[in-house]
C-alpha cells in the first residue's frame, strides 16, 4: 500500500466518544487537560460533546458531569491551534443545540444520523451551513447497508449543504475491503470537491487497518482516539495510527512522542476500565451492534443475569440502531421473564 | 337518533384515509365531508367510494356546505401551515376543530388525561401534540397523578417506514413539542423526547420508553396501580398499547417500556405511531359528541339549523 506524501487531518474522539467509555463523567479539569496537550502535539481536531452528541444529557444514554455548553466554554479558548467540533443526532439534539455549540466556538458540526434516513439532517445541516461552518455528513452503521445506499444518502447531505461525508463503522464490523469499496464509490461519485472520512471502532482490532484503507480509498479526514478510549474496544488509537503513518511517510503533522505521552500519561490512568478487546466488545463487532450499547448491556448482565453477549447478539438480530439504548434494559426484562 | 355529530376531514392522505375508515364505526361521529385540494388524489377517490362526499378545492369549497350539512366537527390532517386559516374559517361557524398538525393553536389534547377538561370548556380547537406525545403521556401522567415528577423522558422508537417527509423535514419540531407536552399535559416539572427511526424489516412496531424521575421516592404499589390503570384507559382506543415491561424502579427512576400497534385500518399495523394519533383524534370528538348528548355541553347555537336533537 502506497501512502507516499498523502496529508491526512486526525480527528480525536477521545472527549467525546471517549465520553461512552467514562459514562459520561470526564470532568473539566481533565478535558481541558488532554485537550491542550492533544493541541501542543499537533491534533488538528478535537471533539467535544456529550457521547451522544449535543443534547444527549438524558436518563437513556447517561447524565454527564457537565454540559455541553460548560465543556465547549471551557475548551475551545484554551486551544492555540487545534479547532474543536461537535456532534449533533437529530432526534436527540436541535437546531437550538447547534446554535449555542457555534456561539462557543465550536467550528466543525458533524450531523449524524443512521445510513438510510439521511433525509432527517435536512434543517441542522442547512442551519450549520448557513452559520458558515465546517459541516459533516456522518452516516452512521454504514455496514448495514451498500455501498450504493450510501453514496445516495450521502448525497442527500451534500445537497442539504455539507462539505464532507462520513463513512461511519459504528460497529466496527468492516473489514479493509469493505471500507475500499465504499469509500471509492464515495470519492467516484460525489467527486473532489467534497472531503471524506472514515470513522472506525477497534472491536475486530481492525481500526488502523481500516483507516489505512480509508486513506488509500480517498478519506482526507480520519476519526480515532488517542488511547483509543471510546466506545467499545474503543476507536482507532489515535498513537498507533500517527506511528504507522509516519512510517508511510503519510503526513499528519502530529508529534509521535508528544501524542504516545498524552495517551500513556493523561488518557490511561483515566480509565475506569482498560479499553481492549474483551468478548463483549469482540462480540459487537462480530453481530455488527453499535459500539456504545457495551456499557448498557453489561449493566443489565449485571442486573438482570442475561449474559451480555446473548444481550448483543439479539439486538444484532432485531437490527437495532444507534440511539436504541432503551431497548437493553427492555429486551433484558423480556428475556428473563422468558428464562423462568 | 341524531346523537351523532357530523364531521369533515380536511387532508385526504394517509392520515385522514385512516382516520375516516375509524369513524365508520364509530357511534358518536359521522363522516360526511373529505376535503383536499387535487381533485385526482387518490385520497379523494378512496373517500368517495367509502360513499363520503369530496371536495377538492380545499376548505374554502366546502363552506356553503357547513351549515347545510350541520357539521360540528373538523378534522385537521393537513399542515402547520394551512391550519391556522382553517381553524379560523370553521370556528366562525361554530365548528370543532381537532387539529393533528403541529400548528398547536388549542391546547394540547391527550385523551385520557385532559380530554374531559376540554370537552367540558368546549374548547373549540385542540391539538394532539405528536405521536410520541400520544403513546408516552398517559405513562408520565400516571405517575406524576401518584406523586412529584421532577424530570420525565421518553424515547420514542418508529419504523422508518411509517416516517413521512413532514416529520423528517422538521424533526426538531417533534423533540420541542413532545418534551414540552410531558411538562404541560403529564405533570414533568422538566421534560425531553428523543425519537429514533430505524429502517428494519419487517418494519418494527412502535415502542416507546418513559422514563420518571419522582422528586422523593417512588410510592411502587400506587405507581404500578396507576400505571396499569392508564394502559387500560388508552386501550379503550388503542387496543393495541401494550405494556411489555415494568414499571421498573431503580432509585427515583421509574421506567415504563410500551409497544404501540395500530388497528391497521389504512395505516400497516407496525405504524403504531400513526394510529395512535387518528385514534386519540377520533376519541376526542367522541366525547364532545358523548357530552353533548348527555347535555352537559351545548354546541355554539346555529340559527339557519334546523337539525332536531
Amino acid at each position: 500500500m502506497n501512502l507516499n506524501d498523502k496529508e491526512v487531518i486526525l480527528h480525536d474522539m477521545s472527549l467525546r466518544d471517549g465520553m461512552h467509555a467514562k459514562r459520561h463523567q470526564i470532568s473539566l479539569n481533565e478535558m481541558v487537560n488532554i485537550a491542550t496537550a492533544m493541541d501542543e502535539a499537533g491534533m488538528p481536531l478535537i471533539e467535544v460533546t456529550h457521547g451522544d452528541g449535543l443534547g444527549g444529557a438524558s436518563v437513556n444514554y447517561g447524565f454527564p458531569a457537565h454540559s455541553d455548553e460548560e465543556y465547549l466554554k471551557a475548551v475551545v479558548p484554551k486551544m492555540k491551534q487545534a479547532k474543536i467540533s461537535a456532534l449533533l443526532l437529530p432526534g436527540i439534539g436541535t437546531v437550538d443545540h447547534l446554535k449555542m455549540a457555534k456561539d462557543c466556538g465550536v467550528s466543525t458540526i458533524r450531523v449524524a444520523t443512521h445510513c438510510t434516513e439521511a433525509d432527517v439532517s435536512q434543517q441542522h445541516i442547512t442551519m450549520a451551513r448557513k452559520m458558515d461552518m465546517d459541516t459533516v455528513g456522518f452516516l452512521m452503521m454504514a455496514h448495514m447497508v451498500s455501498a450504493e445506499k450510501i453514496v445516495e444518502q450521502a448525497r442527500l447531505m451534500v445537497s442539504y449543504g455539507a462539505n464532507c461525508i462520513y463513512c461511519t463503522d459504528s460497529a466496527g464490523y468492516m473489514l479493509p475491503d469493505e471500507v475500499t469499496e465504499k469509500i471509492g464509490l464515495l470519492k467516484a461519485e460525489l467527486g473532489p470537491d467534497i472531503e471524506l472520512g472514515f470513522h472506525g471502532h477497534h472491536n475486530m482490532a481492525m481500526g488502523v487497518a481500516n483507516s489505512l484503507a480509508a486513506i488509500e480509498a480517498g478519506c482526507s479526514r480520519i476519526d480515532g482516539s488517542v488511547a483509543g478510549l471510546g466506545a467499545g474496544a474503543g476507536n482507532t488509537p489515535l498513537e498507533v495510527l500517527v506511528a504507522v503513518l509516519n512510517r508511510m511517510s503519510c503526513h499528519t503533522g502530529i508529534d509521535l512522542y508528544k501524542i504516545m505521552d498524552v495517551a500513556e500519561d493523561l488518557i490511561t490512568p483515566m480509565m475506569d476500565h482498560p479499553i481492549r478487546l474483551d468478548r463483549d466488545s469482540l462480540t459487537l463487532g462480530y453481530a455488527g451492534v453499535y459500539s456504545s450499547f457495551l456499557l448498557f448491556a453489561k449493566r443489565a448482565e449485571a442486573k438482570y443475569g442475561i449474559q451480555a453477549r446473548d444481550i448483543l447478539v439479539e439486538l444484532g438480530r432485531r437490527g437495532t440502531v444507534g440511539g436504541q439504548e432503551d431497548m437493553i434494559e427492555d429486551l433484558a426484562l423480556t428475556m428473563a421473564k422468558a428464562r423462568i | 337518533m341524531g346523537k351523532k355529530l357530523k364531521a369533515v376531514i380536511i387532508g385526504p392522505g394517509n392520515i385522514g384515509t385512516d382516520l375516516l375508515m375509524k369513524m365508520q364505526r364509530s357511534e358518536w361521529v359521522e363522516p360526511v365531508w373529505m376535503v383536499g385540494i387535487d381533485p385526482e388524489s387518490a385520497g379523494l377517490k378512496r373517500a368517495q367510494e367509502m360513499g363520503i362526499k369530496t371536495c377538492s378545492t380545499g376548505v374554502d369549497g366546502v363552506m356553503e356546505y357547513i351549515i347545510k350539512d350541520d357539521i360540528r366537527i373538523a378534522f385537521d390532517a393537513t399542515s402547520a401551515y394551512v391550519h391556522a386559516e382553517n381553524s379560523r374559517k370553521l370556528n366562525e361557524l361554530g365548528v370543532i376543530m381537532v387539529d393533528l398538525t403541529p400548528a398547536a393553536i388549542g391546547p394540547y389534547c391527550v385523551p385520557p388525561v385532559n380530554l374531559s377538561e376540554h370537552a367540558q370548556n368546549l374548547e373549540m380547537n385542540v391539538n394532539m401534540v405528536t405521536c410520541g406525545g400520544q403513546a408516552t403521556i398517559p405513562m408520565v401522567a400516571a405517575v406524576s397523578q401518584v406523586q412529584a415528577v421532577d424530570y420525565g423522558e421518553i424515547v420514542a422508537t418508529v419504523s422508518s417506514k411509517s416516517v413521512g417527509p413532514g416529520t423528517r423535514q422538521n424533526i426538531d419540531e417533534f423533540t420541542r413539542t413532545t418534551a414540552g407536552a410531558v411538562e404541560k399535559i403529564g405533570g414533568a416539572k422538566k421534560g425531553k423526547a428523543i425519537i429514533v427511526i430505524n429502517p428494519a424489516e419487517p418494519p418494527l412496531i412502535m415502542r416507546d420508553t418513559v422514563h420518571c424521575l419522582t422528586q422523593d421516592t417512588p410510592d411502587q404499589v400506587a405507581i404500578t396501580e396507576s400505571v396499569h390503570n392508564m394502559v387500560a384507559q388508552v386501550q379503550q382506543y388503542v387496543p393495541g398499547y401494550r405494556l411489555v415491561n415494568g414499571p421498573v424502579f431503580d432509585g427515583n427512576r421509574v421506567s415504563m417500556f410500551m409497544e404501540v400497534e395500530g388497528l391497521g385500518d389504512f395505516l400497516p399495523k407496525y405504524a403504531g405511531n400513526l394510529d395512535i394519533m387518528t385514534a386519540a383524534a377520533l376519541r376526542t370528538a367522541e366525547m364532545f359528541a358523548e357530552k353533548t348528548a348527555d347535555g352537559s355541553i351545548a354546541l355554539p347555537a346555529r340559527n339557519s339549523a334546523k337539525t332536531i336533537y
